[in-house]
């Protein structure tokens, strides 16, 4: 509280969530809650991967970051400031295609600076740059239904990193992907990553990925009422090679510690019916 | 099916047709009559020439400059007002919800009966067809556009959103061109109501236009100019629809399945 504005912000988490509770009015009356208690702090540089059983509500907690949800109870703090609105210092990586289908992938990108009031021109620039650090230079006039599907997510990977967000939010937006791209995917975004370390919440149901990826993983319980049940480091060297640190017996080691968590997870939503409904 | 093949095979079932009618209107039979009478059906070859013969006068051109220009005037109102008003409803719930069943009623209304109140209203000249036929694309295009904004992507859109976009900037690089794609989606219907509006407006009360020949033709029993008329009036549809599928292309290259290059890897 007397600490000026500045120190406090280089001292406060990128995202913290602190007695989050989220619950969602049901159509046909009654109410339906989806997470509760939970408390998550995510460093300014940290990679963050949460993991869980499917319909646990991971997704529901990037929202709650985002500022695209209200949490029922308890807050998000940004840099420690609470969060009112949208989170104007994240960036979102859909898991559906959320690219303008009607802009070839340049623009798709150069649109993301309009609200920053960038030239038109010098978006474009920049956008041509964006793109062929995601490998797609030769792809720039391309409609979105003319790229495969990793070459969207590319596209929708440069059109979230150019505006340089402090955070970036990514809900398993390589799950809709074959295991090859997704290895090639994971890699470019651990590159990108690398060269300036934002904080990332990477949510994914595949804790091979998870683990592969970040430096912390956060295990949530089978929903309703999903909470956060385990929190573990990751303390493999960097830089890493997603296909070839699996080989590593230091990630077996965290992948078993985690997985005895996680499975009891995976059990008890799939006792409830939820394991059908991937 | 190769594309000359269709065309021969398109052209034969024409062709047929006009010959039974021939056979059956123009060929005297055991009587010394053909089998059906040509006063009542006439045949295929004096309609034929009678259509030239229009068309050489220069008459039919004048009549179809202006059935061409109350269908281009109908659409281009129609097709103003119903994007206007489809924005508007979708984006304000409670103005949507307020005038829903006024807006049922109105489309449901036969817009026929409509044309004898506009001809009073506008007088017989072209503004009383234009006005049928605002009626009718006005609808169609509010329709559409409605849903289209309503119905646009939550996930491009919370991506807009999250990209930073101000109200103004979600209208023009989300709502409108979602909205655009569904008008065009209605854009052959549209046109053709124009044209019905137009031609029907025409019909039943002008001194101009397609359907007023075709109208003249009917008061003096002249089979051969009716079908003349229709014939005319066919054609000039087929023109209008191939001229809307043309721009159709253009506007619409982002959506898959217009023959554009397809994914690679």
């Amino acid at each position: 509280m007397h600490a000026p504005a500045q120190v406090r912000e280089a001292d406060s988490p990128a995202v913290r969530l602190s007695q989050v509770a989220i619950t969602f009015a049901l159509k046909g009356g009654g109410t339906y809650q989806a997470v509760r208690d939970i408390d998550l702090a995510v460093g300014a540089s940290e990679f963050v991967a949460i993991v869980g059983p499917t319909g646990c509500g991971k997704s529901t907690l990037l929202n709650a970051a985002a500022g695209l949800l209200k949490p029922s109870t308890g807050g998000a703090d940004i840099f420690g400031e609470r969060l009112s609105g949208l989170n104007a210092r994240a960036g979102y990586l859909f898991q559906q295609d959320a690219l303008m289908p009607w802009k070839t992938a340049i623009d798709n990108v150069a649109v993301a600076l309009e609200p920053k009031g960038v030239p038109r021109a010098e978006a474009l620039a920049r956008s041509r740059e964006w793109l062929s650090r995601v490998g797609l230079a030769a792809f720039a006039d391309r409609y979105p239904h003319m790229l495969s599907g990793g070459q969207r997510k590319r596209v929708a990977l440069a059109q979230m990193l150019i505006r340089n967000p402090q955070i970036l939010l990514m809900d398993e937006p390589f799950g809709p992907l074959d295991a090859q791209t997704r290895q090639i995917m994971g890699n470019l975004l651990l590159d990108l990553w690398a060269q300036d370390r934002k904080a990332v919440m990477f949510v994914t149901h595949d804790l091979e990925e998870a683990i592969a990826l970040a430096d912390r993983v956060v295990v949530m319980s089978a929903g309703p009422a999903a909470r956060i049940v385990g929190d573990y480091p990751v303390s493999l060297p960097r830089p890493r090679d997603i296909a070839e640190i699996r080989l590593d017996p230091a990630f077996h080691a965290i992948h078993k510690a985690i997985w005895g968590t996680l499975r009891v997870e995976v059990q008890k939503a799939y006792a409830q019916g939820e394991g059908g409904n991937a | 099916m190769r594309r000359v093949t269709l065309l021969a095979m398109q052209v034969g079932v024409g062709l047929a047709f006009l010959l039974v009618w021939h056979l059956l209107t123009a060929v005297p039979m055991s009587g010394g009559k053909p089998l059906f009478d040509p006063f009542f059906f006439s045949t295929p070859l004096d309609v034929l020439a009678r259509t030239w013969k229009d068309l050489a006068s220069g008459e039919l051109w004048y009549h179809l400059g202006i059935t061409l220009t109350e269908t281009v005037l109908a659409f281009t109102f129609g097709a103003i007002g119903g994007i206007a008003f489809g924005f508007l409803f979708a984006r304000r719930e409670i103005l949507a919800s307020v005038f829903d069943p006024y807006i049922k009623a109105a489309n449901a209304l036969p817009r026929v009966v409509l044309a004898p109140i506009f001809a009073l209203w506008f007088g017989l000249g072209i503004w009383s067809k234009v006005a049928l036929g605002f009626t009718l694309v006005f609808f169609i295009v509010f329709f559409n556009v409605y849903q289209g904004v309503r119905e646009v992507s939550p996930v491009v859109l919370a991506n807009a959103r999250m990209l930073g976009m101000n109200e103004r900037q979600l209208l023009r690089h989300v709502y409108w061109p979602a909205a655009l794609t569904w008008m065009f989606s209605s854009l052959h219907t549209s046109v053709g109501f124009a044209l019905v509006g137009a031609v029907v407006g025409e019909y039943l009360g002008s001194s101009a236009g397609l359907g007023y020949k075709i109208h003249e033709a009917e008061s003096v029993f002249d089979v051969t100019g009716v079908f003349s008329g229709m014939l005319v009036l066919a054609i000039f549809v087929i023109v209008i629809d191939t001229f809307v599928t043309a721009i159709e292309k253009r506007l619409t290259v982002w959506q898959p399945g217009t023959g554009a290059a397809t994914a690679q890897g």
